[in-house]
């Protein structure tokens, strides 16, 4: 056997063709007789639709239709599908594919133009007049979670979809009895998505076959096969969904968007392929969005820093509409106490509707809101009992010797969260090491006299990673030799053909490069769920994995038939089954998976089953902990409050590396996302008109490179005992902490200003703010 | 009625002649008329760099520029960057080796603009680079891969 | 995000310029089209021409005088960047040209079309303003020349007709050694600043301010010259009190607030900014003097 591929930098398979211009994104799909669609879209926050005139739009030369949900038939007059239904939900408002008297936030698709091309699209949107009747919004989501609230949506009872909570233990009582307890509010904000690719989708059908087939640049293939089934009323059976290359996906496409529907239901009705590529107005307006989020919160601890208790209130801006349920609100909550043995935790979350683009999960989902909290928290007991950060962060780890630690906590459906393995503190250390923490008070001494104020930041975190049920995987050898893999789950680049390939070719012996990968669609006969969450190395991974011994156990015992040789006699060497240490005597694995196929009159050797191919899936019980802490250097310049970043480290533990260059390029990769977050992006909002107004990339402002530190990064591997792989999930592990390092490094340099930073973004003119506060007080 | 014109475009060495209207931009003129669709359209207001090419050799957004514009001038999409061979450009050897992508999507803006940059300063500094490419956006990566390749592919362009 | 319909010009000499804009109502001119261009598509503007100007080559054009750099309206940013007779003659352009977005936006952007854009944030009105510009506009009765003092009407607005073109803009060079600087404070690499400060000092013997120029953008509606600060600080010795007395004159300045900053922060920035512009030219300024 030659050296293994998992652990190795192994080049992404997929590279070529991505770098030569050869990806196939869903706007690169053209079909025969295609149309293209436009949306008429609300330019209010909130109102009634009282009329709509069509007319001229109609008129222009190119335009085949201008549809209403009128138009749209029955089956289209009833709210989407929720897709995470829960009981806790009390106001379940989802949106219609267009609205249909009501709007609730600017952007909801109103009307549907199609066209010859999207030009003529255009032109015919804008000739339609939108008669509205204004109805006062709400905005400011702690306005809108009073009692008293304007609503969301006309005639609500009130802005609240639902209150979740948290808890174990006895945080009441351990804040009663505790020598220390400190107080804070925080305010997180609503950022926007921004994969460089926006939204995107092609409907086809076929009605001799009765056959819907639709490409979308999304993370979920089979769900969103399932929610237009539902909602269609119609077979799985009948609806293909296919992922093509999709650019970039970050969680907004994980769900299902009324455009999809629209898609689907005008290609019906037309007979006719339909596409729909957002651009990024759309984007801006209407793809989900992050979160704000305010917190009240309470933690109680000893002299040493050992928290006993927290407990925490959240008003959870949700937006207009609840397209994932719960799922955003939960991992907000259900993250606590992350990496620490904290015995009593309470937090309880309203969700609150408001006039803004409806939110979902991005890059972490709630977890780097739970993480700012936890970890603002430990810099808040650091500061309040006079402790270095590091020592309260490491008081309050999770022993190695506790895994597997249960934390206390326990989902609706009943499974403990349990920390599989890891070790916290050595992770920490790691870190502290490398960004020579200790070094720092001089290094800082040294930087004031030349009158620039330099600080460090610090930050731990975990993440429960490879969520349940499953990624399911086929592997087979062709005829031809090669081995292939089918995954139903699919890849916004993360390099998952690449790491699926290393998993497989390590059972053959075989080139990663030369394994064929298929991923993304709902035709491929393995059970998928959907690319979200750091989930699928960790579920997909292992079921490869599983697939792939399945089928090498298959071939040996084949061959051994074949070769006249006892299996464990046989070893696999560049993709042939031989006898052990004798080259020649073997039968290649083509030549196996010939012998499994179909032939006329020729029976399968006895015991049997057809096909030199298996499907199989991992089925965790429960997810997977990744952990890491961070550190990162940053600069304030005093007289302007703009902030550099000097530098950044990680150390970090996803278990066993499949692929630490594209582990890296995760982490790096979310750390950045967490450095937008935490200074740049900032969605905006007028409260008075309720209308967006950062809506262009001048305005709402991503990382660029030039503002990016260096950011190195170091590996530990606790593996996970909970797969076969040992792998946990690495894609949110830079953005989780990477918020509140950031924060934690600008507080830090100006700490001898006594300056607290419990929000984000900073952008320079709210630092000097909260400088001026602090000098003025002075 | 609408505006058209008949226009002359080389793009990656080979001539065009089509009929297009006035309006449709460049980028939407290579990936619909050409069938070109390595270039992408990303923000369409001249920001994210996704569709960056060539024209008459200078590094341009083609989201903002007019098909009709480019009458008379040679262009280059990344299609033409590797050679007839398939031999890749040393820039797009640089981003498979340093990891410099990952969705693919800001790639070939990403590389168009490099390429275009080391034309000019072929050993740059790692602050002259992260400059030459902070007019396009990368939301998966953290640019970091990407800076590492075209440090490394300017080092193998002056090797070569 | 597509443009609506127009119908397209594209002349050859600004003869037939002038006879379109005579000719045609609503006509927008395209010059680099770095901000035209995304205005078009989002369809904030929908002209019903468009009369792209690239095609005049005699627009485009660098000509250093005795005491002057002409430049033609159509030069292209990239260009003015690399030019060595303006590095000889104005390096605070090239100094402030390195703010002005990103290379690929530098290719095709124009120093005519910064100028009728008129962004307040734009740092290469402000250079104008800081080498006492002329404008030279073309239009039904010949052309014009306007100071650039005159240039700004209001927010976004030159003092141009519907019917005239810029043609070219004449920096006034400084003969006497001098010191420079373009100091601004954006978000990020290339975005629009929040405040920015351009300065020219020539320094005497005695390291007094002899003769300096100031120019703010990014604060006011307009690039403004901060005439009362130069004044103040004429004959000074650039002594912190100086330059403070200076930065407050800002302060009397009517800021624009927008989703970036506001006007607040805008003037407390301009102050920060002008302390560091006038450091460094005088810096720059004294090392050339160390020099002769």
């Amino acid at each position: 056997m030659g050296a293994r591929n998992v652990g190795a930098v192994v080049k992404r398979v997929e590279d070529p063709r991505f770098v030569t211009g050869h990806g196939r994104y869903t706007d690169d799909i053209v079909l025969p007789g295609m149309l293209e669609m436009a949306f008429v879209r609300s330019s209010e926050a909130h109102a009634v639709v009282k009329s709509l005139d069509t007319s001229a739009a109609r008129a222009v030369p190119g335009v085949v239709a201008v549809w209403t949900i009128a138009d749209l038939g029955a089956i289209a007059q009833k709210p989407m599908v929720q897709s995470y239904p829960s009981p806790a939900i009390k106001q379940n408002f989802t949106q219609h594919p267009l609205a249909k008297d009501e709007v609730c936030y600017v952007g909801e698709a109103i009307a549907v133009v199609i066209a010859q091309n999207r030009y003529i699209a255009e032109d015919a949107a804008h000739l339609v007049t939108v008669d509205y009747e204004s109805l006062p919004h709400a905005i400011d989501v702690r306005e809108a979670a009073r009692a008293d609230a304007i609503p969301a949506h006309r005639g609500a009872q009130s802005n609240i979809a639902a209150t979740v909570a948290w808890k174990f233990g006895d945080a009441a009582g351990a804040i009663a009895r505790a020598p220390h307890v400190i107080r804070e509010t925080y305010r997180q904000h609503r950022g926007a998505p921004h994969s460089i690719e926006g939204r995107g989708v092609i409907a086809q059908h076929e009605p001799a076959a009765d056959q819907l087939t639709l490409w979308s640049s999304t993370q979920s293939p089979f769900l969103v096969r399932r929610y237009l089934a539902q909602y269609l009323e119609r077979e799985e059976a009948g609806i293909r969904v296919i992922a093509p290359d999709v650019g970039g996906g970050f969680g907004p496409k994980a769900g299902h968007y009324p455009e999809e529907l629209v898609a689907a239901l005008v290609a019906m009705k037309l007979g006719r392929p339909v596409k729909w590529i957002e651009d990024r107005r759309e984007h801006f307006l209407t793809t989900t969005q992050q979160r704000d989020q305010w917190w009240d919160v309470e933690v109680a601890c000893e002299p040493n820093g050992k928290v006993l208790a927290l407990r925490a209130k959240c008003i959870h801006d949700n937006g207009a509409y609840l397209p994932y349920g719960l799922l955003l609100c939960m991992t907000s909550i259900v993250p606590f106490p992350g990496p620490y043995a904290i015995p009593a935790v309470e937090v309880t979350l309203d969700c609150v509707f408001t006039n803004a683009v409806p939110t979902s999960p991005i890059r972490g989902a709630g977890r780097p809101c739970a993480a700012f909290i936890m970890e603002r928290t430990m810099d808040s007991v650091a500061r309040t009992l006079g402790l270095d950060r590091a020592d309260v962060r490491r008081a309050n780890f999770v022993r190695r010797d506790q895994f597997p630690y249960e934390t206390g906590g326990r989902l609706p459906t009943g499974v403990t969260i349990q920390y599989d393995s890891g070790d916290y503190a050595a992770c920490l250390d790691m870190v502290m090491k490398s960004s020579a923490y200790t070094a720092f008070e001089a290094k800082r001494a040294q930087a004031a006299k030349s009158g620039r104020w330099i600080g460090m930041g610090i930050a731990s975190y975990n993440e429960d990673t490879g969520l349940p049920p499953y990624e399911g995987a086929t592997v087979k050898v062709l005829p031809s030799g090669r081995i292939s893999v089918e995954l139903g789950s699919c890849s916004q680049g993360q390099g998952l053909e690449t790491i699926v390939a290393q998993i497989a070719a390590d059972q053959f012996d075989v080139d990663p490069e030369k394994v064929i990968v298929k991923t993304g669609d709902t035709a491929i006969s393995a059970i998928a769920l959907s690319t979200v969450g750091s989930r699928v190395a960790a579920t997909a991974g292992p079921s490869v994995h599983l697939a792939a011994t399945q089928v090498r156990d298959k071939a040996l015992r084949l061959a051994a038939l074949q070769l006249e040789a006892a299996e464990q006699d046989l070893e696999i060497t560049r993709g042939a089954v031989h006898i052990k240490g004798v080259a020649e005597r073997k039968v290649t694995l083509g030549e196996l998976a010939k012998r499994l196929v179909s032939n006329v009159n020729v029976p399968l050797p006895n015991g049997f089953t057809p096909g030199l191919e298996a499907t199989a899936y991992h089925t965790p019980e429960r997810p997977v902990y990744a952990n890491g802490s961070n550190v990162a250097q940053a600069e304030v310049d005093i007289e302007t409050g703009a902030v550099t970043l000097l530098d950044y480290r990680v150390a970090h533990d996803c278990g066993t590396l499949i692929n630490p260059m594209l582990v890296e390029g995760q982490i790096v990769g979310g750390v950045v996302h967490g450095i937008g977050n935490a200074l740049y992006e900032h969605m905006k909002y007028d409260p008075d008109s309720g209308q967006p107004v950062t809506t262009n990339f001048g305005d709402y402002l991503l990382p660029i490179a030039t503002e990016i530190p260096p950011i190195r990064l170091e590996h530990m591997e606790s593996p996970s005992p909970l797969n076969p792989l040992g792998v946990k999930g690495a894609g949110e592990g830079g953005t989780i902490p990477g918020i509140a390092c950031i924060v934690s490094a600008v507080e830090d340099a100006l700490k001898p200003l006594g300056v607290k930073l419990n929000e984000y973004p900073l952008s320079p003119e709210r630092l000097l703010e909260l400088i001026d506060e602090k000098r003025s007080a002075k | 009625m609408s505006d058209r014109r008949t226009i002359e475009v080389t793009v990656n060495g080979v001539r065009h002649t089509r009929e297009v209207e006035t309006r449709l931009t460049l980028g939407d003129f290579l990936r619909h008329e050409l069938g070109l669709t390595g270039t992408h359209i990303g923000c369409e207001h001249g920001v994210c760099g996704a569709c960056t090419i060539h024209l008459d050799g200078a590094a341009a957004r083609s989201c903002i520029l007019f098909a009709v514009q480019a009458h008379g001038c040679e262009i280059t999409t990344v299609e033409g960057l590797a050679k007839s061979d398939g031999t890749l450009h040393a820039v797009q050897q640089a981003f498979r080796d340093h990891h410099g992508l990952q969705c693919g999507f800001c790639t070939p803006g990403m590389q168009m603009t490099i390429t275009a940059f080391l034309a000019e300063n072929s050993s740059p500094s790692e602050k002259e680079v992260r400059e030459a490419i902070s007019g396009n956006l990368c939301r998966c990566t953290g640019y970091q891969g990407i800076v590492a390749a075209a440090l490394d592919a300017a080092q193998k362009l002056r090797g070569a | 995000m597509k443009p609506a319909p127009f119908k397209y010009h594209d002349p050859r000499s600004v003869k037939d310029l002038v006879g379109l804009l005579a000719s045609l109502e609503n006509a927008k001119l395209l010059a680099g089209g770095q901000s035209l261009g995304p205005m078009l598509n989002f369809r904030y503007l929908m002209p019903d021409h468009l009369i792209d100007l690239n095609r005049i080559a005699e627009l485009a054009y660098i000509r250093p005088g005795a005491d002057t750099l002409e430049i033609g309206a159509m030069t292209r940013q990239r260009t003015l960047e690399h030019s060595q007779e303006v590095q000889r003659t104005c390096p605070v352009l090239v100094e402030a040209l390195h703010s002005v977005g990103h290379i690929a936006t530098r290719n095709r952007g124009t120093i005519g079309g910064s100028l009728s854009h008129l962004d307040p944030a734009a740092e290469l009105p402000g250079v104008c303003a800081l080498h006492d510009a002329m404008l030279t506009v073309a239009g039904p009765n010949g052309t014009r020349s306007i100071a650039m003092a005159e240039w700004g009407v209001s927010f976004m607005t030159p003092n141009l007709e519907p019917n005239e073109v810029l043609t070219g803009v004449t920096l006034k060079a400084w003969r006497e050694p001098h010191g420079y600087a373009f100091v601004e404070l954006a978000r990020r690499q290339g975005d629009f600043a929040m405040a920015g400060v351009g300065c020219l000092v020539a320094l005497d013997g005695n390291s007094k301010v002899r003769r300096i120029a100031l120019s703010l953008i990014g604060v006011t509606t307009t690039p403004v010259r901060l005439s009362a600060a130069e004044k103040l600080l004429t004959g000074s010795d650039l002594a912190g009190e100086a330059i403070k007395a200076a930065a407050a004159e800002i302060g009397a300045l009517e800021a624009l607030d927008d989703a970036h900053a506001t006007g607040t922060y805008r003037k407390r920035l301009a102050g920060v900014m002008l302390g560091r512009a006038i450091g460094r030219a005088a810096e720059r300024a004294r090392m050339q003097g160390s020099r002769q």
